[in-house]
């Protein structure tokens, strides 16, 4: 029953989108402008039919209603139930809603409460808004159905990859989707600017939070993914430039421009065409990762859900609305002049610098990413991997971190390098301590060390903006801004320093046996059987000390079995210090390695020895705690423009009362 | 500022458009074009790379490079008792090796009574069974799976690589293949 | 229904298929041993990290279990023990495998655009900004 409401709120929300948008266009001519009033109440209840229909989902995958075909192949009776809700959205079907859901309910929400832009381009927005649901709502009621039925009813279900079943991924997903797809309301707003060719700072205004919002999410999101990757797959890689990964860092790193450029275009009315395609590329980007992802076009660890036909599809869609969007900017753009002037030395200056150098790193996540396809076209087989990516994309991002630490300290319209010179003589020493004292322990790489020398100065320089201020009164933007700079120095030490310092030890040990990982003693105590919900595991217990005489600490790693489906994987335990975090995983039973004449000869002699890997990374920590100091920057520079916009509202309605009292 | 405001070059804005054409050209020939997951020997064409493996099974010949030079075409059939594929082939191997085909396994990663096993259940078509305990030989013959079997010329050069099992419906083309290296 | 249970059992055969795999235990000396000389040992892991794991198609070889990744990793720590140079080592698996294997593009005839597009890029960011600061520096005149 559950699943027949649920279908049925699809459809009528599609019906809707496609009234919001037919609406919408008519109201922006002469003779339709009547049907402008329907607009919002349409854009609002399309968002609410929406959320109905995930939450049907959410429901039958809660009770395991295995007559559901999306149920019974991705989910188990006998899971945990935080993981049955985890499987809405750990597939294909479930995720494409989870997908239109944010998008019709984002759209609702900006019908709600967006009223500070001319009429007609909140219009268009919605009309936009509505053209680009409905391209997916008819991808999922036409080509992947997430209520269709099964008859006769398996007894059981499939199941969920067990590399799915942990808390972090469960809920990394739908944040992933929540900042990819609250880009599409800066998508809308870009639409709607280009069709009545109103760009200026109210624009800007009106899109900045939800660029903010979105990219907040993506920030925790990308950071959530990594620290998975992390901790799940058992080598204690963070980032693999996996063509996944890179789906999702695309999006980022144009959203992060246009968050910049918006900033730009609401203070000084500048950048205007550049705001506008910013607004295209960063949901371009979340679309063109999507595809990515679903279509399986690319060879990656993390796909899941792959299938060609369905590629097509959202092809097809991309087609449509990333080729109309540019169509419409090419012959928009040349009547949105660029606006207000600038020196090159001045913080639009800076922040154009900024812009540039992210679309320059997009340009190669993206190419170096398609590449393999490329080659393939041409029948050969190439991998892009870490050393292409690392070093081009430090080619852009060092200048770019370089400018970081200038940019903020300099005025708008222009300015002179002598001005804030001295304010930068600290950070720059500390750089310049950084690369000696890196000079003399020797041995690091060229990236790590250009990483690890401008962290701290970086650090430094990124709370300069709050020099001379009065804190209690320092806007909350403001405190954004530096946050964020501040956690990307945090993150930047983080990465640089795993890079740079991880100890590694891979030993095959016999119970009461010690290793040294750096600064640990670890001794593995007992290896043991245990069970979990849909798992039985070999649980090793390890006694770790730091330095000589430090605590002793238990840690648990495990090496799990699950039977539905059956797969293995390594539970890695993590134990976490201010200066870094030790990683062991346990491996198997290990085979004897010593010397092979000997093993062969003397099988079974060596039974016992178990297999542990062990990881000592200083300051790895650093890498998520800076991505999260960056999402909270972000926040906080949220709640400093809601809460300004609010008051702007508040204190314009009071003026309106007055003066109509005082009419009377 | 009585100049009109700087605007993009008109390139520049049609530029992102260009970019996208070109995306949308290269996923569109990705799409249609069947995905080949395999990977490929590069060896194909070239020599055997030389090896001398000890025997799989006591009492059974080991498997040294130089017999795949002895003036015969041979298969070499890399397989493994743990391989799920490698049981559907095997008969499809008895066949080629009733029709007088030379098969010389490369059993990777195995121990004796696994492999010991796996061939009183699916039989045993191989003349020479070489043991390569720690997979060099895979990697030096550019084999990045199980199963996978290579046409040997008599001279010792790899002319064909068949990956993944060999289905009845391969059988005509791997007996080409070995009567073109006869010639 | 029936294809439905076709394709759960397939689902279900290729999900055992890495379950079984774990009985294939990798035998090479060096899959999970480090080499006993630290600085040999970096050379590898630098190595390791940017070759591909054939069977797992997404994964450097320092980051699998796949036992084909155990045998490629033992060879890197005993061609590199051998005192045998780490590029030496990849262009012999790469005569191999072809370029796939490694994550480290080299300069060929076919990937030379990879490197051009960061020229490419730098020309772009240079042609837009020019015309924004060149001569004109706003209202200062």
């Amino acid at each position: 029953m559950m699943a027949e409401i649920g279908l049925a709120a699809l459809w009528l929300a599609a019906a809707l989108a496609g009234l919001q948008l037919v609406a919408g266009s008519l109201a922006l001519t002469a003779r339709g402008a009547a049907l402008g009033g329907a607009v919002r109440p349409v854009a609002m209840v399309q968002g609410l039919l929406a959320l109905l229909a995930f939450a049907c989902l959410i429901y039958v995958f809660s009770v395991s209603d295995l007559s559901v075909k999306l149920v019974a192949l991705n989910s188990h009776s006998m899971k945990p139930l935080v993981y049955k809700i985890a499987g809405t959205w750990g597939n294909h079907e479930g995720s494409m809603l989870l997908w239109v859901t944010v998008m019709g309910v984002a759209g609702g929400f900006v019908a709600l409460v967006e009223r500070r832009l001319p009429e007609r381009t909140m219009l268009a927005t919605l009309a936009g808004q509505s053209f680009v649901s409905l391209g997916f709502y008819a991808f999922l009621l036409f080509a992947s159905n997430p209520f269709e039925r099964l008859s006769p009813v398996p007894a059981e279900g499939n199941g969920l990859n067990p590399l799915l079943q942990d808390l972090g991924l469960a809920f990394h997903p739908p944040t992933l989707y929540l900042g990819y797809v609250g880009l599409s309301i800066a998508f809308s707003f870009a639409i709607g600017a280009l069709i009545t060719s109103e760009v200026g700072p109210a624009f800007a205004r009106a899109m900045r939070p939800w660029v903010l919002g979105a990219w907040i999410f993506l920030t925790v999101g990308i950071a959530a993914g990594s620290y998975w990757a992390y901790y799940e797959l058992g080598w204690g890689g963070w980032w693999f430039w996996d063509p996944v990964e890179n789906a999702s860092l695309m999006p980022w790193l144009a959203a992060t421009a246009l968050l910049h450029s918006c900033s730009v275009l609401a203070s000084r009315n500048a950048l205007r065409a550049w705001t506008v395609m910013l607004g295209v590329v960063a949901f371009s980007m979340s679309m063109i990762g999507t595809f990515l992802v679903r279509s399986g076009i690319l060879t990656s660890v993390h796909a899941f859900a792959v299938d060609p036909q369905r590629g097509t599809f959202i092809l097809a869609l991309l087609a449509i609305y990333i080729g109309g969007a540019l169509i419409l900017f090419g012959l928009r753009a040349s009547s949105v002049t660029e606006g207000e002037r600038f020196a090159l030395v001045s913080r639009e200056g800076a922040l154009v610098f900024n812009n540039v150098m992210l679309s320059a790193i997009l340009g190669i996540v993206l190419f170096g990413t398609l590449y393999p396809l490329v080659a393939e076209t041409f029948g050969a087989k190439v991998s892009v991997g870490p050393p292409y990516f690392n070093p081009m994309g430090a080619l852009f991002a060092v200048p770019m971190l370089v400018v970081l630490a200038v940019g903020p300290l300099l005025r708008w319209r222009r300015d002179r390098f002598a001005r804030v010179g001295k304010n930068l003589v600290i950070p720059a020493m500390l750089v310049a301590a950084a690369a000696i004292g890196l000079l003399v322990i020797g041995g690091v790489a060229l990236l790590p060390f250009l990483g690890l020398a401008l962290a701290l100065g970086l650090a430094w320089a990124s709370l300069l903006p709050l020099k001379g201020r009065n804190l209690r009164r320092t806007p909350l933007p403001i405190w954004g801004m530096v946050t964020a700079h501040f956690g990307i120095a945090v993150a930047l030490f983080g990465m640089s320093s795993e890079s740079a310092f991880s100890v590694e030890k891979l030993v095959a040990v016999k119970i009461g046996e010690v290793t040294q990982v750096g600064p640990w003693g670890v001794k593995l105590d007992t290896v043991e059987p245990v069970a979990g919900p849909n798992w039985t595991a070999l649980e090793a217990r390890l006694l770790v000390r730091y330095g000589a005489d430090g605590k002793v600490t238990r840690m648990l790693p495990q090496s799990r079995s699950f039977w539905a489906p059956p797969q293995q994987t390594s539970e890695s335990a993590l134990l976490t210090r201010w200066n870094g975090q030790l990683y062991a995983v346990l491996g198997g039973e290990a085979p004897a390695v010593d010397d092979k004449d000997e093993a062969k000869s003397a099988a079974g002699s060596d039974q016992g020895r178990w297999q542990l890997r062990l990881w000592w990374k200083p300051f790895v920590p650093l890498i998520w705690l800076g991505g999260l100091l960056i999402a909270l920057g972000g926040a906080l520079a949220l709640a400093g423009h809601v809460l300004a916009d609010l008051r702007r509202t508040i204190a314009r309605s009071k003026i309106a009362y007055r003066r109509e009292r005082q009419g009377r | 500022m009585s100049d009109t405001p700087p605007r993009a070059p008109r390139w520049a804005i049609w530029l992102p458009l260009v970019l996208f054409l070109g995306f949308f050209v290269l996923v569109m020939i990705g799409l249609y074009r069947p995905a080949d997951r395999n990977v490929a020997s590069a060896l194909v064409g070239k020599g055997m790379p030389r090896f001398d493996l000890p025997p799989a099974l006591p009492g059974r010949p080991g498997l040294d490079s130089k017999i795949l030079a002895n003036g015969k075409p041979h298969l070499v059939n890399v397989f493994a008792s743990w391989c799920v594929p490698c049981r559907v082939e095997a008969p499809q191997l008895g066949e080629l090796a009733k029709a007088g085909v030379p098969i010389e396994g490369i059993s990777v990663r195995d121990t004796t009574e696994n492999l010991q096993g796996f061939l009183e259940e699916n039989g045993d078509p191989f003349q020479r069974i070489g043991a390569d305990d720690d997979g060099k030989v895979q990697l030096a013959l550019g084999s990045s799976g199980v199963p996978e079997t290579y046409v040997v010329d008599g001279k010792g050069k790899i002319v064909y690589q068949h990956i993944g099992e060999i289905r009845p419906e391969h059988l005509g083309l791997l007996l080409g293949k070995l009567r073109e290296a006869q010639q | 229904m029936k294809r439905l249970l076709l394709s759960l059992v397939a689902l279900g055969l290729a999900l055992t298929a890495p379950a079984m795999a774990q009985e294939e235990q990798s035998t090479a000396p060096y899959a999970y041993r480090q080499l006993d000389d630290p600085a040999k040992e970096t050379k590898a892991q630098d190595l390791m990290e940017s070759l591909r794991c054939l069977q797992c198609q997404g994964q450097s070889i320092a980051d699998s279990d796949a036992p084909i990744a155990g045998s490629m990793r033992s060879l890197v720590r005993e061609r590199i023990a051998a005192g045998e140079d780490p590029e030496a080592i990849r262009a012999w698996l790469i005569e191999r495998y072809g370029d796939y294997v490694s994550y480290a593009p080299q300069l060929t005839g076919l990937t030379w655009p990879l490197f051009a597009v960061p020229v490419f890029l730098m020309l772009i960011a240079f042609l837009l900004l020019r015309r924004r600061f060149t001569g004109k520096t706003g209202d200062a005149k």
